[in-house]
């Protein structure tokens, strides 16, 4: 990087208005206030990113090491336990933190399992849909003209389609799993994707440096890749968060429907809709899982939030 | 000295407008040696820009161009396969854009961005490519150069971007350097060293230049060639002694009566103006397009305005003869 000790010095061959152009442009002088600070210290002194990244973080630790954490099978039943209430109760006791549900299972132990479930599946589809939505958005904002109008035509076919009813339908069609929940959420969305990057690309077309790698004799791959990409990739990020949060939100209200994951899998969306005959009196069967699912896409979204305040062109400067 | 570098010859640019084509760039043909340096003088919208885009196979896709002859180094570039455009483009030829702020891309630095034009034509490793750019930063001014690589184009000033526009465009040797407008952006003190360094330079490496401007100050001070274009067409074209000696054009004698002399020009005296506007290049020009501007005009400019001589180099087009 940067020698920030090192004085201005001109070269010796150089002209004397050279070197007196080059002490006053922000040459890398001592005082520090010239070189802005860096992305990562932006990111701490962010409070919403800072939460956000804070609960994210927290839940993939707790996603990754569930095995290690968990007390009991989550998966073991038994009916002489069943729906012993968590440990804040006057009944509860610390063998079950959260308590039981109506079979007898560890809730603590179902809802960290949960967060696997759900981050698995938010990205996933943002991996899917991310990479169909960029590819379609990069391609219509470069090429632009007809190329364009087709894309334009598959983002807007694609809008008029209710993303839940389809869902709903083509799990019901085609019978529901994991890896079906994660397909069907993965092709429908890429709108926002390629809403977005098409817009951003074509920002990022009409700038100089694009004719500039042109006239430098980089081939159209290259550009679009090596020029555009990373110019655009502020907004791929943010796009990305926001998407693998609704994604999550979309998995838990089609398992809620009991069209997304089968159980026994404990995904957040099926215990919340498990527990819905037992919320008058065992109210916490649907605030735990409820709870665990506001606050992973709360993250997910402060997360989002945040990177585009950092990446933003006026957080750089 | 003899070789052309470049030979343009009857090049015509036209862009479909929704009111129909516009004739951007009309029948112009010039040719540029090796070593020369040429300029396109005129004012904005000649279609000064449109000839640089045009050699360079940069035009927006509406913009079509064609010409009976478009060779660099006597190879054929209108009929070239965009594969070998490619090759010459950044290799061969390159080229300096009128904006230092944004002609870097803003996800690399600058160091990346040297390297990686030398890495793609000479595929001579990084560490030639890495000594290459520290050589040229160097050469075009720029103190701690090895550091500088490192940076960001937006930690650095417009007048030192563009003199790693310049640097860039010099990363492979190039026989021809086109400049569109390279100092329009830049303040006044720096475009004086940028002109001073591409000068110098263009000497140095015995690059041919193609200096797009508006300026004739710049002319008077950077080229060999001039070529004076007046709406999409050249109007004078003579060495750059001839034209200031004896300017025959009535439009380049309008445009050097617009430039204060210091000493000579009064406080408060007005300057020299060229009345009108340029006309709409939608659809064809009758005649000689300056007519309807030009204080010499007679009917039978409508007709077109021959090509005439005043010596081997000195060519213009008007019905008039200049005195």
């Amino acid at each position: 990087m940067v020698d920030v000790a090192s004085a201005p010095k001109a070269p010796p061959n150089a002209a004397l208005e050279t070197a007196a152009e080059t002490a006053a442009a922000p040459l890398p002088t001592g005082a520090g206030a010239t070189t802005p600070p860096s992305t990562l210290r932006r990111m701490f002194r962010h409070r919403g990113l800072t939460i956000g990244a804070f609960l994210v973080g927290t839940i993939i630790f707790v996603a990754l090491f569930a095995p290690l954490i968990v007390p009991h099978d989550p998966y073991a039943q038994d009916l002489t336990r069943r729906l012993i209430p968590p440990v804040w109760y006057e009944k509860g006791s610390w063998a079950h933190i959260f308590g039981t549900d109506n079979l007898g299972r560890d809730y603590f132990s179902r809802t960290l399992y949960g967060a696997q479930i759900a981050l698995l599946i938010g990205f996933s589809v943002m991996i899917v849909s991310g990479f169909i939505g960029s590819a379609l958005g990069l391609i219509a904002g470069y090429f632009g003209g007809k190329v364009d109008m087709v894309v334009t035509f598959f983002i807007t076919t694609r809008l008029a389609m209710p993303v839940v009813l389809v869902a709903l339908a083509v799990v019901a069609m085609i019978g529901s799993s994991l890896f079906v929940v994660i397909a069907v959420l993965g092709l429908l969305k890429w709108d926002r994707f390629a809403v977005v990057m098409r817009s951003a690309t074509m920002q990022v077309r009409s700038q100089e440096y694009v004719s500039a790698a042109q006239a430098a004799g980089a081939s159209t791959w290259r550009i679009v890749i090596g020029e555009i990409l990373p110019n655009v990739m502020p907004h791929l990020i943010v796009v990305a968060t926001v998407e693998a949060g609704s994604a999550i939100l979309l998995e838990a209200a089609l398992s809620f429907l009991g069209l997304g994951v089968q159980p026994p899998l404990p995904s957040w969306g099926l215990m919340i809709s498990e527990a819905k005959n037992f919320m008058f009196f065992s109210f916490w069967l649907i605030a735990i899982p409820g709870t665990a699912l506001a606050l992973l896409v709360l993250g997910v979204n402060l997360l989002g939030d945040g990177l585009r305040d950092v990446f933003a062109p006026g957080g750089r400067s | 000295m003899s070789q052309s570098v470049l030979e343009v010859e009857d090049l015509s640019v036209t862009i479909a407008t929704p009111s129909g084509p516009l004739q951007a760039v009309r029948n112009i043909s010039f040719d540029i040696k090796r070593g020369e340096s040429v300029c396109l003088v005129g004012e904005s919208g000649c279609g000064k820009s449109m000839t640089s885009l045009a050699i360079m196979g940069l035009l927006p896709p509406a913009a079509k161009r064609s010409a009976r002859r478009l060779a660099f180094a006597g190879e054929d570039l209108a009929g070239a396969s965009m594969k070998r455009i490619n090759q010459l483009r950044g290799d061969r030829m390159a080229m300096i854009f009128q904006e230092p702020m944004t002609a870097l891309n803003p996800a690399y630095t600058i160091g990346d961005q040297l390297i990686e034009v030398h890495r793609r034509h000479k595929q001579q490793g990084d560490r030639i490519a890495r000594e290459r750019a520290v050589y040229l930063l160097e050469k075009v001014g720029i103190a701690s150069a090895a550091e500088r690589l490192g940076q960001y184009p937006h930690q650095l000033s417009g007048g030192l971007r563009q003199r790693v526009m310049i640097a860039m465009s010099l990363m492979c040797e190039p026989d021809l350097l086109i400049a569109d407008e390279p100092t329009t952006a830049l303040d006044v003190t720096i475009q004086a060293q940028i002109l001073r360094l591409l000068a110098d330079l263009q000497k140095e490496f015995g690059v041919a230049l193609l200096l797009i401007t508006h300026d004739l100050g710049v002319v008077a001070r950077v080229a060999d060639r001039v070529n004076v274009m007046y709406a999409g067409e050249i109007v004078e074209s003579a060495a750059v002694a001839d034209l200031f000696a004896k300017p025959s054009h009535p439009y380049t004698r309008g445009l050097l009566d617009c430039i204060p002399i210091p000493g000579k020009t009064a406080p408060g005296e007005e300057l020299g103006t060229i009345p009108g506007t340029v006309p709409s290049l939608i659809g064809g020009i009758q005649g000689c397009a300056f007519m309807s501007r030009c204080p010499l005009a007679q009917g039978v400019c409508a007709e077109g305005a021959p090509l005439r001589h005043t010596n081997d180099t000195h060519a213009y087009r008007c019905i008039v003869e200049a005195a």
